[in-house]
């Protein structure tokens, strides 16, 4: 499993060896969607936890989260999107993948 | 109004949980509540339980084959740690993220409930047949930011 740590910048994606379907070399994004539920000190303090983020950087992406209704919190190969995606479903976010487009 | 500090890091570095005896009997049927109810297909989880790829049934169906084990155990093993814990006066750091996992949960499966939106607001008529569940849903809100704070590092 990758690192834990996202990046926004894209990475070079490492294509699974033995993959059968040809994917298109375009990172995966983990995009987290706004919810009139989650606390917004609770979302912040999440994005620090599982990413490793700065105070001033998860507080940020809460915002956009909750005034564009979503943010992208990090990218990268499949593995590693779907990874993250599901640390933030262990915690109530509402966190869904997407290819870059 | 003076703020009531509930969770308190203390200079050992577990948490010090300062709850009324009526906070800790409201809080008591809880987990055993989430727990019971992680078992069932409540629409109420639909929160606990999201799509990875809402617009691709077939890589969302693996995706929640992959994880549901996973993320079920994780949710069942944070309820049971606030369970047995509920008349705690002191938690450990992994007891309190625990107890704000299952909060967390709580709050998503009362919200979904209530149909709570952007616009809900703790001002709920007296009348409304709801009026006991939006105090709990806000009760709970209140303590978990508390725990956030608590937790939060600086």
């Amino acid at each position: 499993m990758n690192s834990a740590r996202a990046s926004i910048a894209p990475v070079e994606v490492d294509r699974p060896s033995g993959e059968s379907v040809t994917r298109p070399d375009r990172p995966w994004l983990v995009v987290v969607w706004n919810d009139p539920i989650n606390l917004m000190s609770y979302v912040t303090y999440v994005f620090q936890k599982l990413f490793g983020y700065s105070y001033q950087k998860a507080t940020k992406l809460m915002l956009d989260v909750h005034h564009k209704g979503r943010a992208v919190v990090s990218s990268g190969t499949r593995e590693k999107a779907e990874f993250d995606t599901f640390r933030l479903h262990a915690h109530g976010l509402w966190a869904t993948m997407q290819h870059e487009s | 109004m003076r703020r009531v500090q509930r969770v308190k890091r203390t200079r050992r570095g577990d948490f010090e949980l300062r709850l009324s005896k009526q906070e800790r009997t409201i809080l008591r049927s809880l987990p055993g509540q989430l727990r019971e109810l992680l078992g069932t297909g409540d629409p109420s989880l639909l929160r606990l339980f999201p799509p990875a790829y809402p617009e691709d049934p077939e890589l969302d169906s693996e995706y929640k084959r992959l994880v549901r084990d996973d993320l079920m155990g994780q949710k069942q093993a944070a309820v049971e740690v606030m369970e047995a814990t509920i008349d705690a006066k002191r938690l450990s750091e992994d007891q309190l993220e625990a107890w704000l996992g299952s909060l967390n949960d709580l709050r998503l499966v009362l919200g979904t409930k209530l149909e709570v939106t952007e616009e809900s607001t703790p001002d709920i008529p007296e009348d409304d047949p709801n009026v006991h569940l939006y105090a709990l849903y806000y009760y709970l809100g209140w303590l978990q930011e508390q725990v956030v704070e608590a937790l939060s590092p600086g």
